[in-house]
């Protein structure tokens, strides 16, 4: 079953932070939940194909052809931080 | 490293010729102001979705096609999740279990023989934007904060995975060159590596001779050229041979390679393992390509380097080296037929290119699309030396000036008055002089001395700044030399 | 006469057409109703009432320059925030987006402002649309109009109290799971979920990209076929769309339902369901039989399996989904981080909620190294099996019918921290987005004062059907009640 350490990892994946008090919440909800999901496991699927589109379409495409783009204005508009044109994040190391 | 067999596979990475980008309609070209070619889907933002560029599938088939691969009857994206500043949706929509291509080869023509180099798999996916690490250096570790430019991101990419099948730093970089000029032959990428459309990692790794077990690899990146990534791996297939022989281990790890102090050095360690979570993307539905299509593309395949190489030799009678040499670019093969096409003597259209025409690219660090004259014009310099109106040597500064000037080589000869000079009465002047004045020489060639010959053939040249016909001067030298005596 | 807040839109469209009313009179009556109840219910998160009346003045303009205004014009709407709006504000109930300005507009949105939307305001919801109340949202929780003891159902729960609550005339939804069906049946609404890929999913903030689907929510099944045909049809910005011309549905949705063979499946009917939400399934199924509908018992014998299934995949594809929500191009960002790392973990952290935070974690789970084939492959495997179901099922039957939800509208607070009894009450509407079909939620009486509705489904493209049907049946069931009475708000 789930435990805190798979927690940490998940919200580690996630890039979520979680408090020591979240983790214990989590470490519980989430082993509910996946426990309730255990009976999926029991069910025989041998033979089944997954489905990932219930409406199964096929070879979806457009053309290569350029249309307008958003203004570098436009681009920027939301972001926390620019410079320059530039989306400003922290260092990454 | 004796007794040690050295084993590389490459990933490649070559962003794909379209006009748009893999999943939007936003400009795929190179360059722009930062962020000005970005649109609500290639951004990532709340609410978009992505639509397949037909054409991104259809030069994705060609290059598998031409490398010998089979193509997926049915193959999907999947999302690769893992989350980093430079890609927008923080995962990238790539093909995973059910590739395009599987399963080809690419042959390389070494000294040591045929080497087959098996690809493993040849897939679409997404390229992502351009990170800045701002800081005086310019180096990740020192950088205070970091600039992100979302023009790149979502160009289309293929990924090209070989087979370990590579022995040698000199075979990686054949097969790069080979692979590089069958895309272009293909327009299939530009290729520029300096820019970033072609990119490519490498395992390396060692074992005992002989051993059907692999060793412990070590990924090799940020090569961005043909020379980077044969210094890098030879410097790694040393490191890890004098590891190995002091009895120490391999670590699998990510190296990056530093051209400046040529070393490779580790990427900082994860705390945890990549765990990229693929899932089939939702919002995109299958391919499923049907025999028509794939047989139409195969049918619209140029013709490939290796054909190309072939017809060289047999239709236009060049050695293999020549012809080797020429069609490792798409660009520099085009000019040479051109030139031939434009009346060229194909060995010595060939001589030119390899010779000044190469080693002026190397010094200028350019692209022969840079050059400012055409095939044709060098086919009419060729023509000149064969008529007789300029020595090959005063060729080789006329068609200096014709790199430098874009002018025919007639008239740079017309306005610099170096035509060479044939006329027998002038030249028989020349000679006179170079004979009163050099008594000893005259003498030794008398003695036998067939090298006095040539040091008087050379005062001649001097005398006329080299303008001088060399086998005509020859010619009379000989017979003035002779008729004295 | 009826105050025209409570007015349908088919209503308000023939009286405007005969110039008996103007379309600023009409939001005129919404915007003091909104006035008046807004403070108890809360339906938006945010109001954009300039917009609204300057929308509204143009097409009483449009109308006496001889114009024919659009099928929406006139018909003061509410959109769930969770739809891209360009220049205004969408949060998807979340802290994270608090500030987001959409650059573009939504697929449905576009062709709405072509046929003359006349937007009051985004409506609330569970943050991206996780949720079954309306409590997940950052910005307060929505009141049921009929008891404001109550959730209105969710996610998209302040789209039905809205309509319900008379501060708009119809509204859109989402419905991953039962999220426009479910509020409509709380709030004694019309709600539908379309055919996966019959209405562009292109600026719906996904919540689970295979299950999404944008719907209406109206006050009568006429209302609900008008709105559904302004905003179906294909659309190339989304692969999933289909490529289809749809019908007028409001034409081909005309007729009886004589013959019709209707499924109830079993596996629909089992514990949990209240007394009344039985009684009312009960009569319902009377009512067909009366109108001349073959009813028979039907059976889907993995439906067992669908909530587990749903409550994988959802997830999985929620905590992609969600990954690009990281303070970087748009949206909050915890400043003062040293690192990327820390930016994006505290990012994170302070923008989600909890029911946000589950899923994600739950999802990311169920993608990780080790775990892929037991849960999301396993899941994927069980929603072909139930797509096989339905399909067997349809060569039986033309429609299925089962209630909507096992309860009534329950309590605020109620559910709130125990997740999986919340996820329980989506047990009978979460099977129809897993096989893609289109099902529709009508009134069909009341427990205790509340509301009760009947789920109606229908075979892949099949909405003409369902619609019919919920036509038939609503004319026969006659549900006229209004919420106001007693705990309600009043009339
Ligand atoms: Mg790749
Ligand atoms: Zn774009």
């Amino acid at each position: 079953m789930i435990e805190p350490k798979d927690v940490e990892y998940v919200a580690w994946l996630a890039r979520l932070d979680v408090s020591e008090e979240e983790k214990e919440k989590f470490t519980r909800q989430l082993g509910q939940v996946l426990e309730h999901a255990e009976k999926i496991k029991s069910l025989d699927t041998e033979d089944v194909d997954p489905t990932s589109h219930a409406i199964p379409l096929k070879n979806v495409m457009r053309e290569d052809e350029t249309g307008p783009c958003l203004s570098q204005e436009e681009a920027l508009s939301g972001a926390p931080r620019t410079q320059g044109g530039y989306f400003v994040v922290p260092r990454i190391i | 490293m004796s007794g040690l067999e050295v084993v590389i596979g490459l990933e490649i990475h070559a962003e794909l010729k379209t006009l748009s980008k893999m999943f939007c309609s936003c400009d795929a070209s190179f360059g722009g102001e930062p962020n000005s070619r970005t649109c609500p889907v290639c951004l990532g933002l709340p609410g978009v979705l992505p639509v397949l560029n037909r054409k991104a599938v259809e030069l994705a088939t060609r290059l598998a096609l031409a490398l010998h691969c089979d193509i997926a009857p049915y193959s999907i994206f999947h999302r690769k999740n893992y989350f980093y500043p430079d890609m927008p949706k923080n995962f990238q929509i790539s093909q995973y279990d059910l590739p395009l291509g599987i399963g080809g080869y690419l042959d390389l023509e070494m000294e040591e023989g045929r080497v087959r180099v098996g690809i493993t798999r040849v897939h679409l996916e997404e390229d992502t934007g351009k990170t800045v690490h701002a800081s005086e250096s310019g180096r990740i570790h020192d950088s205070e904060y970091s600039l992100e430019d979302f023009n790149r991101a979502g160009v289309p990419l293929l990924e090209i995975v070989t087979e370990p099948d590579i022995r040698t730093p000199i075979q990686a970089r054949m097969f790069m060159q080979e692979l590089k000029s069958i895309m272009e032959h293909l327009e299939v990428s530009d290729c520029k590596m300096e820019e970033g459309s072609l990119r490519c990692d490498a395992n390396v790794s060692l074992r005992p001779q002989g051993s059907p077990q692999l060793g412990v690899k070590a990924e090799v990146k940020n090569m961005n050229s043909f020379r980077a990534l044969y210094r890098a791996l030879d410097y790694e297939i040393m490191r890890q041979g004098d590891l190995l022989a002091s009895g120490g281990e391999v670590v699998q790890e990510t190296r990056h390679w530093d051209a400046d102090s040529g070393v490779t050095t580790p990427l900082r360690t994860k705390e945890y393992a990549y765990d990229y979570r693929y899932f089939p993307e939702p919002d995109l539905v299958p391919l499923q390509l049907d025999l028509s299509f794939i047989d139409g593309v195969r049918a619209g395949l140029p013709e490939l380097p290796s054909q190309r190489r072939s017809r060289l030799q047999e239709d236009l009678g060049l050695p293999e080296h020549d012809a080797g040499l020429l069609t490792s670019s798409k660009a520099l093969a085009d000019f040479f037929e051109a030139a031939v096409d434009a009346g060229a003597e194909p060995k010595a259209a060939s001589n030119w290119m390899m010779g000044e025409l190469s080693a002026h690219l190397n010094a200028h660090n350019i692209e022969i699309s840079e050059v400012p004259i055409t095939p044709a014009q060098l086919a009419a310099m060729i023509a000149l030396i064969d008529k007789g109106v300029i020595s090959g040597k005063i060729a080789k500064s006329v068609f200096e000036a014709m790199l430098a000037s874009g002018n025919d080589a007639e008239t740079i000869v017309k306005e610099k008055g170096i035509t060479q000079i044939s006329d027998e009465e002038e030249l028989v002047r020349h000679i006179e002089e170079a004979i009163r004045e050099n008594p000893a020489s005259v003498e030794d060639y008398r003695k036998g001395k067939e090298k006095a010959l040539g040091f008087l053939v050379g005062q001649v040249m001097r005398k006329t700044k080299g303008r001088a016909n060399p086998q005509l001067v020859n010619e009379l030298l000989r017979r003035s030399l002779e008729g004295e005596g | 006469m009826e105050a025209l807040y409570a007015m349908k839109a088919w209503e308000l469209q023939d009286m405007i057409d005969r110039g008996e009313v103007s379309v600023s009179e009409v939001l005129d009556a919404v915007l003091a109703r909104l006035e008046q109840v807004e403070n108890e219910v809360h339906s938006y998160i945010t109001l954009t009432l300039d917009a609204a009346r300057a929308a509204a003045a143009e097409a009483d303009r449009a109308r006496d320059g001889g114009k024919s205004p659009g099928a929406a014009a006139g018909i003061p709407m509410a959109i769930k925030d969770v739809l891209c709006t360009r220049g205004i504000r969408t949060t998807c109930g979340s802290r994270i987006l608090e500030e987001y300005i959409p650059v573009y507009d939504a697929t449905v949105l576009e062709r709405l402002r072509h046929a003359g939307l006349v937007l009051v305001g985004k409506a609330n919801m569970d943050e991206f649309a996780m949720g079954s109340s309306t409590e997940n949202s950052a910005y307060g929780p929505t009141r049921n109009p009929w008891d404001l003891e109550r959730v209105p159902g969710g996610s998209s729960g302040g789209s039905a109290a809205a309509v319900a609550a008379g501060e708009a005339i119809w509204a859109l939804g989402s419905d991953t799971g039962g999220s426009i069906r479910q509020p409509a049946s709380f709030c004694g609404l019309v709600g539908m979920k379309p055919t996966y890929g019959l209405v562009s999913r292109y600026g719906l903030v996904a919540f689970a990209s295979s299950l999404d689907q944008v719907g209406p929510i109206a006050r009568d099944v006429r209302d609900c076929a008008l709105l559904l045909s302004l905003i179906a049809g294909h659309d190339r910005r989304d692969s999933t769309s289909l490529r289809l011309e749809p019908p007028d549905y409001l034409s081909a949705m005309q007729g009886d339902i004589r013959g019709l063979r209707v499924g109830m499946p079993r596996e629909l009917m089992q514990e949990g369901l209240t007394p009344g939400v039985r009684k009312a399934m009960e009569d319902c199924l009377q009512k067909f039989e009366q109108l001349g509908a073959e009813v028979d018992e039907a059976t889907l014998p993995n439906l067992d399996y669908a909530l587990s299934a749903y409550y994988i995949i959802a997830p999985a594809e929620a905590s992609s989904n969600l990954a690009r929500f990281d303070g970087v191009r748009y949206g909050l960002r915890v400043e003062g981080a040293e690192d990327m790392m820390e930016m994006y973990g505290r990012t994170r952290a302070a923008g989600f909620g909890p029911e946000v935070k589950r899923r994600i974690m739950l999802g990311t789970y169920a993608l990780s190294a080790g775990y892929y084939e037991a849960y999301y492959g396993q899941a994927q495997k069980v929603r072909t099996l139930i797509i096989r179901d339905f399909d067997a099922a349809y060569e039986k039957y033309d429609i299925l019918v089962s209630p909507t939800t096992p309860t009534p509208a329950f309590a605020l607070g109620e559910k709130v921290e125990d997740p999986l009894a919340m996820y329980l009450s989506d047990v009978c509407t979460i099977p129809v987005n897993l096989a893609g079909i289109p099902a529709i939620s009508i009134p069909c009486g009341l427990e205790d004062g509340l509301p009760v509705g009947l789920q109606i489904m229908g075979k892949v493209l099949d909405e003409t059907t369902v619609l019919r049907a919920a036509r038939v049946m609503e004319e026969a069931l006659a549900f006229r009640e209004k919420p106001g009475s007693g705990k309600g708000v009043g009339a």
